[in-house]
């Protein structure tokens, strides 16, 4: 079985899904994630799917379930590079992919991430010039 | 009725004896009809080809258009057909080129009286017959993938993506949108969206005279799939007949963003991104 | 394993794991891609593929995808037949339902790849097992 590599970048973790999945990949890749967030502490996760050519309704719950299970591990996820084709089918499909943050690419996608972090009071609020992708 | 090999014979050796006067009488009868779009002798061309091909198709035995001995006669014939399609000449027009042969032909045979000449004459104007109908079948396929062709390139022509500023297009929609075009826009939007790296789109309707339940399903989709991706839409230019359908039908539009204008519309783009836009800035005159 | 799929040949793929579910995506990605559908509804069909797969290896047990090309003579399409020998659908319209699921899943598999495609047939016995077919058509 094959396995999504995980890249460690900065305060970000950088899942790059080059292989069309099978199922068991998915749900290795859903495990691994888990457990690299809590080892390295990072606070945000980005999911790039620019290489797939579909996703269908497994894909597509691993996506809200890793976005959920980050959540509760204080970090948040971006998935970027969706393809517009996969787009349009996505939606006809019915999928909605609830309460999962979306960007165009890698770089918009860390600067919600850094947006997000900057309006936590907490964090060294340095608000850079953050051009901010306004998500639903 | 179909040709027998003898009168296949037959009918090439009548052919090619009388070559010249039957393809000048042909030529004749076929640029009276389409007085003088053809020049004479681009129509004596194609006739010269007809009759050749015919008399080869002829000389081979054939006994039906569709059997292997016309397989020459056919290609001719297409040709033929799917030129004077191109050109603009009528159904008629393109299937009197074949017909004119017969009467030609009948002129011909009524000089050569035998006991066997209108048994033949049947036999060939069938063939004839053949010819004409399979005239019509590949002019009206030739036409058919032209208007196809034309509404493709007007699809292509009428659903422009423009940049607006730094991270903002705009797809100002013009003219009915039915489902094919609704796709196209929505495919080339969303394209558009990856390939400039831009979060904001706005679709401008107002030049869209109305809007039904479908093409409102459509716009929606491409909102939902454009957030999918990353990115926010806002409609501007609805109109107060649209805006009244809309309620009126029960379109729910969310909680998507809505500008009576596309000026209005950039100006909330811009306050999103952080561009300060001010309104009263005195104009500067010369 | 993925061969060249010509008119009237149907290429056939067994579903008994996870991969084959994967292969059955990229057969019938070449053939999509061979019967020139555009992108998109090359997209839209290998997502109903998996969908329809993943229910056969799920609820089927296991089960067989046979892909062909199919021509009506003014376009060209692809056919996909899933068929298993599993349980059956003892209640069609409710499994054709959005949401309705009996394996965890989303329940979005058979009622979305229904939208996703140009036909859809669906026969199932209680008992015997189930077949679906879904045909694409180029524009």
């Amino acid at each position: 079985m094959e396995r999504v590599p995980i890249l460690k970048i900065g305060d970000i973790l950088l899942v790059s899904i080059q292989v069309d999945m099978s199922d068991q990949t998915a749900i290795q890749l859903q495990e691994d994630l888990a457990e690299r967030i809590v080892a390295t502490s990072c606070h945000g996760v980005i999911i790039d799917i620019t290489a797939l050519d579909i996703v269908d309704s497994f894909v597509g719950r691993m996506l809200s379930t890793i976005a959920s299970i980050s959540k509760v591990l204080d970090a948040e996820t971006v998935v970027v590079g969706m393809r517009p084709a996969v787009a349009i089918t996505l939606v006809e499909l019915g999928l909605s992919l609830n309460g999962i943050r979306t960007a165009l690419n890698v770089e918009r996608g860390m600067e919600l991430i850094a947006a997000s972090r900057a309006d936590e009071p907490d964090e060294g609020a340095d608000d850079e010039d953050t051009e901010t992708t306004a998500t639903a | 009725m179909a040709l027998s090999a003898e009168q296949g014979g037959r009918l090439a050796h009548l052919l090619s004896q009388h070559a010249d006067r039957l393809t000048n009488r042909w030529t004749e009868i076929v640029a009276s009809s389409l007085r003088g779009r053809l020049s004479r002798a681009e129509l004596a061309r194609q006739v010269q080809e007809l009759h050749r091909a015919l008399v080869d198709a002829g000389r081979q035995g054939v006994s039906d258009l569709a059997d292997e001995h016309g397989g020459e006669l056919r290609a001719v014939l297409s040709e033929l057909s799917t030129n004077r399609a191109r050109q603009g000449f009528s159904a008629t027009e393109t299937a009197i080129s074949v017909f004119a042969c017969k009467d030609a032909l009948l002129e011909l045979m009524e000089e050569e009286k035998g006991d066997d000449t209108l048994r033949d004459f049947v036999a060939f104007s069938a063939l004839v017959d053949q010819m004409g109908l399979f005239t019509f079948e590949t002019f009206v396929r030739a036409r058919e993938s032209l208007i196809a062709d034309q509404a493709e390139q007007l699809l292509e022509l009428s659903t422009p993506v423009v940049k607006l500023w730094e991270g903002v297009v705009a797809v100002p929609l013009v003219g009915t949108l039915d489902s094919a075009r609704a796709q196209v826009v929505m495919e080339r939007l969303l394209q558009t969206l990856v390939d400039t790296g831009s979060p904001y789109a706005i679709i401008d309707i107002t030049g869209v005279p109305a809007v039904d339940t479908q093409v409102a399903q459509h716009i929606l989709k491409t909102v939902v799939a454009a957030r999918l991706m990353g990115a926010d839409c806002i409609i501007s230019g609805i109109r107060p007949q649209i805006a009244q359908t809309i309620v009126a039908l029960g379109i729910e539009f969310g909680d998507i963003a809505t500008k009576a204008s596309l000026a209005d519309a950039l100006r909330h783009v811009l306050r999103l991104t952080g561009v300060e836009t001010t309104a009263r800035r005195p104009r500067r005159e010369s | 394993m993925t061969t060249g799929v010509d008119l009237g040949v149907p290429a056939t793929q067994a579903i008994r794991s996870d991969e084959d579910v994967v292969r059955v995506r990229q057969l019938v990605r070449t053939t999509a891609v061979a019967v020139r559908l555009s992108l998109v509804d090359q997209t839209k069909l290998v997502t109903a593929a998996s969908e329809l797969a993943r229910n056969t290896l799920i609820y089927g047990g296991g089960g067989s995808a046979e892909v062909s090309t199919v021509e009506d003579g003014r376009r060209r399409g692809v056919r996909i037949l899933f068929a298993d020998e599993g349980p059956g659908i003892p209640d069609l319209d409710l499994a054709l339902t959005d949401g309705y699921t009996t394996g965890g899943g989303l329940g979005l598999g058979l009622s979305g790849a229904r939208r996703l495609v140009d036909d859809f047939d669906i026969q199932t016995a209680v008992g015997e097992g189930t077949r679906i077919t879904v045909t694409k058509w180029s524009r």
